[in-house]
Formats: structure tokens, sequence, C-alpha cells
């Protein structure tokens, strides 16, 4: 813990201890730690001066931000709607039954989180997902099971 | 790197800095430009470019032939894309191991490896980029440089000509003269609704105030749209030159670029591209001895659609949430932290430096009365030639969707085509010959947006997308004002049922009132414009809304619980791939017997329908009525989320 | 005079200071334009929109919201035009799928249907004016925003909560629930106010609570 928040005021001196870069602050937090936690957050809205409604306005709203441990393994299908017309749906309902957990959760071993994402940019591959890093376009069911057994 | 940090501090030392640069390059050399943008980097055009690095070093060509990892090409389709110049040869499709034949057979004995080439529908290959189809009907006078261009390379950037309209501006002409510039190029907005681009710097510059600010909005949020991507990350001096001729117009010393963090690639390319200027005296005080101090921050996007809309952006560029401001006052004259602003996208600012440098009678030679210059798309969806591309404005729906696109993939019809985004509208193949600009789209009932091109074949069930767009502005809406809020949700729960076959009576009448209202009563443009995919649908594809309410039936068979999967028993030839591959063990049958599905089981997931052989097609979509009679349960709720 | 502007609501014309708003100079002649979210003495919300009215502004027609748009020199107003009675209403028949005892006046007035839309009764409508007096009035933030689109809740936060809550309830009485409109959330968040959250609710929600909603407000923010 006390690891953790001398990484949070690192960061936030980092950021000039600006209000202004309040967003910018979470994001790099987020990045740090894959998730936010009550306690990081508290600190940073004390540190700050924003007051804790404010905090978690804003990180409900914006859909980057974790307030929950991301699971080990990230599977993220893209839901762009070039994606979609291709049969995104239907991939997204494979993945999802191959992790055993629905779409925007982890699985309580926190081992894998499912994700949907609104465009990767990679149209071409419609309809597309990305495991761990790993793009795979159009694959079947047989394929995802594959890849999700060999996630330890 | 290769930059040296060396201070210019004046447009002659700018010029003789080019003159070095292209004097050291042999204009007849050998480039292997390898696209490293998103679709060709998935398929590991990082490797080939490393492989291709090794090979030449093998044959002792490393001195003589430059490997320069570029930004999209535009040809995803086909990705990775390696183009060798200066002749253009176009190799696609090309995977690591290729590496060692092209080097061997291109480079080193000036051969073309036939099987790495183009090859159209008609089996004739074709070797130079700009014969191949889907290139040979564009005009890439934006984007068409990407190939030349290393984005880490300040270089490259330089030796095109770079930061020259630049220096043109700040030296030799006023900020007036800029903005009048721009005005009489005719430049309008790239990131929606195609506000003129001249008019935003003039009512922003005319504002009395201490501070100023310019602001390239990169968040770009459309699902299907990844053009600013394919700029921004390929070249992201055209951007910043673009916002600093900007903050020299509207007398400007501090500018931003939004860009939102799912793009890190671009964001790191900015970032460089920043320092690198910082160290040349490029950005900062008196730059090129002109006078004009100006300085760039990069702000990271935290994912929020709505945050596109000019007050929300600048509020979440303030830390705050990003909701829109609800103020009859435009941002032009109070924006971020209160001061005239000027929000312009990233396909915009990458135009101005062009029209400053070449004169704006030659920008507005392009394009239609309304609309200038050209237009970058995502042509995307059910089109055989996915991809990037940039055409004059004016160019017909026809000839994007089938000169450039290559017409419709598997051979099926063409339905429609999605523009605009969330915001635009579906337009039907009757009007196919609709020339594209700004106008245009709007009468049809749609928007220019930010550039995505969704194409739809027979098989795309037009009320599903509708239902797409809402149940995407459901999560996407910020939920402050209760038109988009409220409004939003309870179309979902209209389409929901629709396409679930529970559609009622009135429930187009409902929807009608709902989206009316939204489109005059909403707080912002998101808002507003939420309806958009409804009402487009509604109205040219009316029918389809009436199949799914009245007859329980989705003409597309895309509508999961209005359709089931059926063998067709005198065309199976019991091949056994689709029970192999169903993930329930819904499919039986010996052998070369024809096979069935238990309907209670099956998920209609559409794997068998996927995977039977083409030439058999025995697997077949049947409406729910048609399922009934054969004995398949009724499905009362909508299958999946 | 160049601070004052002149113009037309409702065929009669009004005189009014530059940046009035079109509801301060409606109300100031007695004009009734219904509202949710606005309130004299908080900053503007705009999210409700039941104050729209039609401008005509030289032959160009546009429905804007009246608690927002300053008045202007020329401009005809009309605040009840066949467009605007219409969209009223049909943002009311929206609002009355979450408030299921909307006042009976509204609902006759602008004859609001019944039974067309879904209705799924949390009694809060979103209109902000807890949260933003709990912020803006009191300095207290304990009351906040959750989530975004059609997720939004109104939260209390028990940190603040314990800390300002107890004194705010003794000096005028609860003063959050004086300013709510929908009255049902009164009764409810009156019988156990925010410092009184159960133990090991971080944030609790402001609606209607039973333990579904619990469990989302949970959700959102991760506890």
């Amino acid at each position: 813990m006390l690891e953790t928040m001398g990484k949070v005021e690192e960061i936030i001196a980092l950021n000039d201890n600006d209000k202004e870069r309040l967003i910018q602050i979470l994001l790099e937090l987020q990045k740090e730690f894959r998730w936010l936690s009550r306690e990081v957050l508290e600190r940073v809205g004390k540190k700050l001066d924003v007051p804790i409604n404010h905090i978690y306005s804003l990180v409900t709203f914006y859909s980057h931000f974790s307030l929950v441990p991301k699971g080990r393994h990230v599977m993220s299908v893209c839901v762009g709607t070039a994606c979609h017309v291709r049969g995104a749906e239907r991939l997204l309902d494979s993945v999802a039954s191959a992790v055993k957990c629905k779409p925007g959760c982890t699985t309580s071993d926190e081992k894998f989180s499912l994700d949907t994402v609104n465009c990767l940019g990679a149209c071409a591959l419609g309809p597309v997902m990305v495991a761990d890093g790993e793009y795979m376009s159009n694959p079947t069911p047989d394929e995802i099971s594959r890849k999700v057994e060999s996630c330890e | 790197m290769s930059e040296v940090a060396i201070r210019i501090n004046t447009p002659e030392e700018l010029e003789s800095l080019r003159d070095k640069v292209i004097s050291a390059r042999d204009p007849d050399a050998t480039v292997v430009s390898v696209c490293t943008g998103p679709g060709c980097l998935a398929y590991k055009s990082h490797l080939v470019a490393e492989n291709i690095e090794a090979e030449l070093e093998k044959h002792g060509l490393a001195d003589k032939v430059r490997v320069s990892r570029t930004g999209c090409h535009g040809f995803c389709e086909r990705g990775p894309s390696v183009v060798i110049l200066p002749r253009q040869t176009c190799y696609l499709r090309v995977k690591p191991e290729d590496a060692e034949e092209i080097v061997k057979t291109t480079l080193v004995e000036g051969g073309v490896v036939e099987r790495l080439l183009y090859e159209g529908s008609d089996g004739v290959k074709i070797e130079l980029e700009q014969e191949i189809p889907f290139y040979k009907h564009q005009d890439k006078v934006v984007f068409g440089v990407n190939k030349y261009i290393d984005p880490m390379q300040m270089d490259d950037y330089l030796a095109g000509g770079g930061y020259r309209a630049l220096a043109k501006a700040l030296t030799k002409m006023t900020p007036k003269e800029v903005t009048e510039e721009v005005t009489k190029s005719g430049l309008r907005g790239r990131g929606g609704a195609g506000f003129p681009t001249g008019r935003k710097w003039d009512a922003t510059s005319r504002v009395e105030a201490d501070q100023r600010y310019v602001i390239v909005n990169a968040d770009e949020g459309d699902p299907g749209a990844y053009m600013d991507r394919g700029i921004l990350e390929g070249n992201p001096h055209s951007v910043i030159e673009g916002l600093m001729i900007a903050g020299y117009a509207v007398g400007s010393t501090e500018g931003y670029i939004y860009v939102r963090q799912e793009y890190p690639l671009a964001i790191d390319h900015v970032l460089y591209a920043i320092d690198v200027l910082r160290g040349m005296g490029l950005l900062g005080e008196n730059i090129l001895g002109s006078g004009f101090d100006f300085d760039i921050k990069v702000h990271k996007g935290a994912g929020a659609f709505v945050s596109g809309e000019s007050s929300a952006l600048m509020s979440a560029i303030e830390g705050r949430v990003g909701e829109p401001r609800p103020k009859y006052i435009r941002t032009s004259v109070s924006g971020l932290r209160g001061k005239p602003s000027s929000l312009n996208n990233v396909e915009t600012m990458a135009n101005v430096p062009l029209i400053i440098d070449r004169g704006a009678d030659w920008y507005a030679a392009m394009g239609t009365e309304g609309s200038k210059g050209t237009k970058i798309f995502s042509l995307v969806g059910k089109v055989l030639n996915t991809g990037l591309v940039e055409v004059p404005m004016g160019t017909t729906l026809k000839q994007i969707v089938f000169d450039i696109g290559g017409g419709m993939r598997g051979g099926k019809k063409f339905k429609g085509v999605q523009t605009g985004g969330p915001s635009g509208g579906v337009i039907p193949e009757a009007q196919l010959d609709l020339p594209v600009d700004f106008d245009q789209l709007a009468s049809a009932g749609s928007m220019m947006g930010s550039g995505g091109m969704i194409i739809m074949d027979e098989d795309t069930c037009m009320v599903d997308v509708a239902r797409y767009f809402l149940d995407f502005l459901a999560d996407e809406s910020c939920g402050k004002c209760v038109p988009c809020r409220e409004g939003i949700r309870q179309l979902v729960v209209v389409l929901k049922r629709i396409t679930a076959g529970e559609g009622r009576e009135g429930d187009i009448a409902l929807v009608e009132d709902i989206a009316e209202m939204m489109k005059d009563s909403a707080l912002c443009g998101l808002g507003q414009s939420a309806p958009n995919p409804v009402l487009s649908t509604l109205k040219y594809f009316r029918d389809e809304y009436i199949a799914h309410i009245e007859e329980e039936r989705c003409p597309a068979g895309v509508c999961k619980p209005l359709i089931a999967y059926w063998i067709d028993p005198d065309k199976c030839i019991g091949c056994q791939k689709c029970a192999k591959e169903c993930p329930v063990d819904a499919i039986s049958g010996e052998k070369k017997e024809p096979h069935t599905i238990d309907m209670e089981k099956c998920t209609k997931c559409d794997t068998c329908f996927r995977v039977c052989p083409t030439k058999v097609q025995a697997v077949t979509k049947i409406t729910r009525a048609e399922a009934e009679k054969l004995g398949a349960p009724r499905q009362v709720e909508e299958a999946g989320a | 005079m160049s601070d004052t502007v002149t113009f037309t609501i409702d065929g009669k014309e009004v005189s009014a200071d530059k940046g009035t708003s079109l509801l301060m100079a409606a109300r100031s002649l007695g004009i009734d334009i219904p509202t949710l979210c606005h309130h004299d003495e908080l900053a503007d919300f705009g999210a409700c929109r039941l104050c729209i009215v039609e401008i005509d502004k030289g032959g160009w027609k546009k429905i804007v919201t009246s608690c927002l748009y300053p008045v202007e020199d020329g401009l005809s107003v009309e605040t009840e035009s066949e467009k605007v009675i219409r969209h009223r209403r049909t943002i009311l028949e929206l609002l009355r799928a979450r408030w299921s005892e909307m006042p009976r006046e509204l609902i006759e007035k602008y004859q609001v249907p019944e039974d067309r839309m879904e209705t799924e009764s949390t009694f809060c409508v979103m209109c902000g004016l807890c949260v933003r007096h709990c912020s803006e009035r009191k300095g207290a933030n304990v009351l906040g925003f959750v989530g975004r689109g059609t997720e939004r809740q109104v939260v209390a936060h028990e940190e603040p909560a314990l800390k300002y809550c107890r004194d705010c309830a003794a000096e005028n009485g609860m003063e959050c629930l004086a300013v709510c409109p929908t009255g049902v959330v009164v009764n409810d968040f009156a019988l156990s106010p925010p410092h009184m959250t159960p133990k090991g609710t971080k944030a609790r929600p402001v609606r209607a609570r039973d333990n579904e909603n619990q469990e989302e407000v949970n959700k959102l923010i991760g506890d």
C-alpha cells in the first residue's frame, strides 16, 4: 500500500499537482495499476483538492477507467459498425461463452476480462478481436476455445 | 533517430536545411515502404520490415536500400502492403517469410515476385501501385504522401516541402490574410457538420481576449472510421503544421491536440514530433524569427464519444467530465477556460498547409460548388476492398463503392451505405449516383460526419443497424438531458422489441414522435442527431420494419429470434463439417447421410452456415414461422445481450 | 439604450435587460413555462428541456430552451406553439415512465399518453437540483452523478455525508430534499439520510432504494 501511494504521489507531482490534469493523472494511474482503487482515488482527491463526488463522476463517465481489478488476460472484441455488419455480435457471444463472462466483466478468478471496443481501426479484418494483444480475424468458436485454453 | 537538433532561426535556414536533406538523398535510390498502419501491423508488418532489413544486410544492400516504416497506405484489405519506390512496385498480403524472396528477386535481381502482386477478379496481375483499380480512381492529395513518410523521421516531411507553408504564413502573410486564404479555399470542417474553417477562425480571432486557443480534435469516435488515425499516425507533422498556422491566424500561442488514448501510436508519434520541433526552435518563442510564439500540449481522451462535441471536449481538457455545456454561446467566443477557441478536426488541419503552400485557387478547383477539396473515407463493411480512400468531393457513391471498392464481397447484392456514424444515416441503392459532398449527403437524410462509409449488402438487416446505433448511443450519451437519455432508452426498448419479433402496432409512430422531439430539443449535437440512423432507415427501408412487426420476419436473416437454421436433406452431402464445428453439439447425422439440427439446442451462432461448403449450401436460414412448422420452440426473449 | 432589448413573447412586446433568459422574461409577464431542473439560485443546467419554446428570428424558426436562451432584439417567441406542445408532451411522456406520480395537472394539460412507453419508476428524473444544491450552495459535495448514458444515477457518498449531513439537517431540515421536485424520493431519503448509510456502503443511490439498485451503484463505483 505504501508503495502504491508513493507511486500515486509521484505521478501527481510529475503532473505539477495540476487539477486541470486530473484526467491525465488518472489515465497514468490506470496504466500503472490496471485499475483505480478507492484508496487511490481518495488520495488523488485529497492531494488535488477535488471532492470525492467529482472524482467518481469523472471515473464512472469515461469508459477507459476500471474500478475493479482487470483479469490477467484481456479479450477485446471490436463492436464498431464495420465489424457489426460482419457479425461482431456473434463473435462476442462465442468469446463470452468461451471465457464464461459477460462483456464488460471480469471472471471471479480474475483470469479473464472481456471488453468491447468501438473501433480498433482494423476494419478490413472484421469481425476482429484482440486476445492479449494478438489480433484474431473472424475466428471460429474452435479457434477461440484453443486461444482461451492456452491462457494460463 | 537521424534528426540533428540544429536550431532553425529563419525561413532561409529552413530552406537550406531542406536543400541539405534533399541533396543527401539520391532520387533514384530504392526505398522499401512498409505499411505499419493498424491493419497491416495486425498481420505483423513490423516483422516484414525487420526481415527485409536483415535480408538486405545479408546481400550487402543495407547501405543502398532504405526500409521505411510508414503509416497507412490505404489498401487495408490486402495488407500488409509493401511498395518499392521509386518504381512503385506494390506487393500485397506480404508475410514476414516473403522478405527473402522480395529482396532476392526484386532488389538484387530487379525482377518481380508475381505471386505477391495484385490480382483482379479477371485474374490479371498488376505490378504498379497507381494502376491497381483501388488506387487508380483515387486522388490522394492529403493521404498519398503517407507512403513516403516515416513518422519518426522529420527529414521525410521536410523533403516533401514540410513547414514551407508555415514559413510562408509567418513571414509573408498577416494572420488576416491567412484566414482569408483558407476562407477563399472553401475548406469546410472534416469532423462532422462541415462548418467553413475560415469563418470559424475569423470568429475566434475577432473576440477581444488575452489568450485564444486552437485545438485539434483527434477523438475519432465514430465506430468504423479511422482516417484521422491514419493521418495522425502516418503524418503527424502535417497536422501540427496546420495547427501552428491556425494558431497564427487566430492569434493564439497555445495549441492542444486531443487524442483518444486508444491510439497510443498516434500519441507517441505526435509527442515525438513536438519534441523534435522544440529542439529545432520550430515550436517555442519567436518561431522562424517572426515574433510568433507557439507551443502544443497533448491531451489524452479517456473514452467518451460525446467528448467529440466541442464544449464537452474543452471541459475534458480542463480536467472535468466531458459533458456538453448548457449555453447558447459558441466556443469560438467562449471555449477552453472561457477564452475564444477554435476546434478543428485532424483531416481539416492536414489540409491547411497544402492550401497555404499551393494557394486557395488550386484547392478550390477540386470538389463541388459547396464542398471543396478531397475527402478521405474509411470504406468498410461488406465491400470487397476495405481501406482508406481519398477522392475529390462530388465523386459518386457508385464510383467509390464499385470502382474503388470493387463491389460487394461474395457476389452479394448492394443494399445501402451508412455514412456519418451514429449521427448519420443509411443511403439506399436508388441513390448510388449521389455525388458525395456535405450538402448532398445532408439532403439525402444522412451526413458526412468524419467520413466512415459502411457498406451493407442484402444480408444486413436495417432494423438491426438502427438498433445497433441506438445501443451504442445508450452507452455513449452523457445522460444529462431528458430527450437524449430517456429518448434513447425508449427507442432501444422499441427496436429490441421489433428485432425480437414482438413489435406492436403504433411502434413506428412512437419511434417517430420520440425522434422528432429529440432532433429539436436535445441539449447537444449528439442527442439531436441520435435519431438519424432510425429515421433514415425508416425513410428508405420502412418495409423491413413492417416485415418484422407484422410478419415476424427478418428479411435479411439477421435477427436471431426471427430465424432458425435448417439443413436441407436434399442438398446435404454428410461431410460432417458443421457437426464438428458446432460449439453446442446441436447437429447430428451419419457420415455421407443428411444431417439435422436440434433447434432446441441451437444457439444460432451461424457457424454451421459459414462452414457449409459453398458448393453445397445445405445449411439454410429459415423464418420463425417455417421453424415452428418444423416443431421448433418459440423464443420468448431475445437471445444474447 | 444598448443594454436592453425589445422583442415579443406570445405576441406581447417586452423589454428586458441584455443577458436575461427568455424564461425569466416570460415569467415577468406572468406567462407560465413548466420547468424541472431550473433554479434561480443555481447555475444553469439545461437538462430537463421542459421549458422549450419556439423562436422566430427573421423567419428562421427554431426550438430553444428558454432557461438558457438569452433575450435578443427583434425575436418573436412562442411559448406554446403546436410544435412546443407536441415535443413537451413527448418529454413529459418520457419523464412519466420514470415518475409514476407526475402531477395530474401536467398530465392533463399536455394530455400525456400513459401506456406507450416502458415504465420503470425510479422517481429520480436526474434534474440535478439536489446535486447542485449540495455542491454549489452548501459546498458539501455529498451528492453526485455516477455513470453516463442511460445508466446515469445520483448517489450520496458516505465520507462527506458523515461530515456534513447531520448539521445540514439540523439547521434547516434536509435541504437537498426540499429542492427535489419528484417527492417520493424525499420520503424515502428522509427516513434514512445519507449519514445513516448502512455500514460498508460507500455510496448509495438517491432514488428508490432496493437491493438491486444498490448493487447497480456498487458495480458502477467498483465497491
